[in-house]
């Protein structure tokens, strides 16, 4: 038998054609979520379906691609999907940020700064940000269309009654070009500032849930917050580990069961363009030194 | 006492109806649930509409609300702006606007009013929100007032109402509901499924925060007593049509119909 053959980018012309016409709608009004036929795809649910699509459909033969998941270019999801298109397109991949042209991300957007040649690619799992207070999809629908964003209040209101702070961490609700308020996927709220103004288009796909929607590029988005307890992105209070990094999103590492820990860039690039640079943190040039480190942080 | 052109200004907007139901119906198919009702209602008056189920009481007091369109007659509500429109012309954002700043409604079952899975002060404070309000401190302050006002202890403001029995759960919908100082508030059987002394104090507690806020009420019941306590005025319906109107003394004491002589008749006398 012979190998099935797959169209570039494994989906069909006319899907993509589909895809294309959700996202120049997405485009065309930022932050509203547009329905599309989403297709089954070779991954299940929850692993990017939504994502995977977008890239399929905005992929070129020149394009490079660069995948990421939760900040790092090495776990299983990145490399499946980069695997994935290296296979079906036979596009150039690349895990340095500055050298790509579409970056598919899972929860996170690159410290490095991105440029207007760029595209981001989300892999988002629910796009509604009214979902959990609002189970009724046709009210959350009325909703956007009038835009009462009461409720979306309502949330942070419930995180200050219950914490004394505004306690959602990631899948900050946002507002774009101050009208649609939008689900930024699960990234942490560190990167909702990186959001806005942004000199690259950011997509968004939702597989299971069928729905596209874009932030085109220097478009404003404002993180909802009380004028008197203003939004504030979260960082762990510390230098990478390993590049000494002080402004980067960083990853909490257990490093024994006895409550040591190490924190590290969650950007791998990020981490190993300055450690090839020559920046070095408290454990990356004697990982013997650990234990004590752990020790002091715990 | 208020001073003379403080009063003739009063004067003069309750003069003016609040709102005016012109010959209202609505019919399920063949079935007609609501047939040529007609009246007026005036500002910091409270109505009593009142009769067996199945009467069309629920039917038009959704017809009134803009909930549901109808098959003939028009509603038409003075406008904060003093403007008195049809409510069928209204946007639906329009008509949703209204109904979460200058309506409030007060459902039977507290659980459709309410959000079960929020606080009490966020249920409370929502209405504050969709209007705008960015401030945590003074929408938490606003809630912390209602909630006294409606004696809820202070120290539940953040507990969701599935905490709540069934008598705190009905205040905290009506407080939700009043926060944003509405002028029209339309209820349906807000007493139902009380137990007895609960319903009174609730009935107080209506009675008073309607005087206090010159609250023009609708109110839906079939329990006489209720209507007795708190209307001025009270509709009977029977079979969608309004069978007898009137002040609520006149009615409840010497009914024309007999209907109404067979509905105050079923009341166990006090």
């Amino acid at each position: 038998m012979n190998a099935p053959a797959y169209n570039f980018a494994y989906l069909d012309e006319q899907t993509k054609r589909m895809i294309r016409r959700a996202i120049l709608k997405a485009i065309a009004i930022p932050g509203y979520q547009v329905p599309f036929a989403s297709r089954e795809m070779p991954m299940p649910y929850g692993w990017g379906t939504g994502g995977v699509q977008v890239t399929a459909a905005i992929l070129g033969p020149d394009d490079v691609l660069k995948v990421i998941d939760q900040g790092s270019d090495d776990t299983t999801n990145a490399i499946s999907i980069r695997k994935f298109f290296a296979k079906t397109a036979g596009v150039a991949t690349t895990t340095a940020t500055e050298d790509a042209t579409v970056i598919q991300t899972r929860h996170r957007i690159p410290e490095t700064a991105l440029s207007e040649n760029q595209v981001l690619v989300y892999q988002v799992p629910i796009p509604e940000p009214l979902r959990f207070l609002e189970p009724r999809e046709t009210e959350t629908r009325r909703m956007h269309a009038l835009a009462e964003y009461g409720l979306m209040h309502v949330k942070l209101y419930e995180d200050i009654a219950r914490f004394g702070h505004i306690a959602t961490a990631y899948a900050y609700p946002v507002k774009v070009n101050a009208r649609y308020v939008m689900d930024p996927s699960p990234t942490p709220k560190f990167d909702n500032p990186k959001m806005d103004n942004c000199p690259a288009l950011q997509l968004f796909g939702a597989g299971r849930e069928k729905r596209i929607y874009a932030i085109p590029p220097y478009t404003k988005v404002v993180s909802l917050d009380f004028e008197d307890h203003p939004f504030e992105p979260y960082r762990f209070n510390a230098p990478c580990a390993l590049c000494g990094a002080e402004n980067s999103y960083l990853d909490e590492i257990v490093t024994d069961d006895k409550g040591g820990r190490m924190f590290v860039c969650s950007d791998t690039d990020y981490c190993e363009g300055r450690q090839a640079a020559g920046h070095h943190g408290s454990l990356s040039a004697a990982p013997y030194k650990e234990k004590a480190q752990g020790g002091s942080n715990g | 006492m208020a001073d003379q052109g403080m009063l003739e200004q009063h004067v003069l907007e309750n003069d003016e109806p609040l709102l005016i139901a012109e010959s209202l119906s609505k019919s399920y198919g063949r079935i007609a649930a609501c047939r040529d009702v007609s009246f007026a209602l005036y500002p910091g008056e409270v109505l009593a509409i009142v009769g067996e189920s199945g009467s069309g009481k629920s039917t038009l007091l959704q017809l009134l609300s803009g909930q549901l369109a109808a098959s003939g007659g028009h509603v038409s509500y003075r406008m904060r702006d003093g403007v008195t429109r049809d409510l069928a012309t209204l946007g639906e954002a329009e008509r949703r606007f209204l109904f979460r700043t200058d309506w409030g409604f007060v459902h039977q079952d507290p659980a459709h009013g309410l959000r079960m899975a929020v606080s009490a002060g966020a249920n409370v404070g929502e209405r504050l929100m969709a209007v705008g309000w960015n401030h945590y401190g003074r929408i938490r302050d606003t809630a912390s007032d209602w909630l006294t006002r409606v004696e809820i202890d202070f120290a539940r403001i953040d507990d969701a109402p599935r905490t709540y029995s069934g008598g705190m759960r009905q205040r905290l919908q009506i407080a939700r509901n009043l926060v944003t100082e509405p002028r029209l508030v339309f209820m349906d059987e807000p007493t139902g499924g009380l137990d007895v002394s609960v319903q009174a104090r609730l009935l107080d507690l209506l009675r008073s925060l309607v005087a206090e806020l010159h609250l023009a009420v609708i109110i839906v019941t079939h329990d006489l007593a209720v209507a007795r306590l708190l209307s001025h005025r009270v509709m009977v319906m029977k079979g969608g049509r309004v069978i007898e109107t009137g002040l609520t003394d006149q009615v409840l004491d010497d009914p024309r119909e007999p209907y109404t002589q067979l509905l105050v008749s079923s009341i166990l006398p006090p």
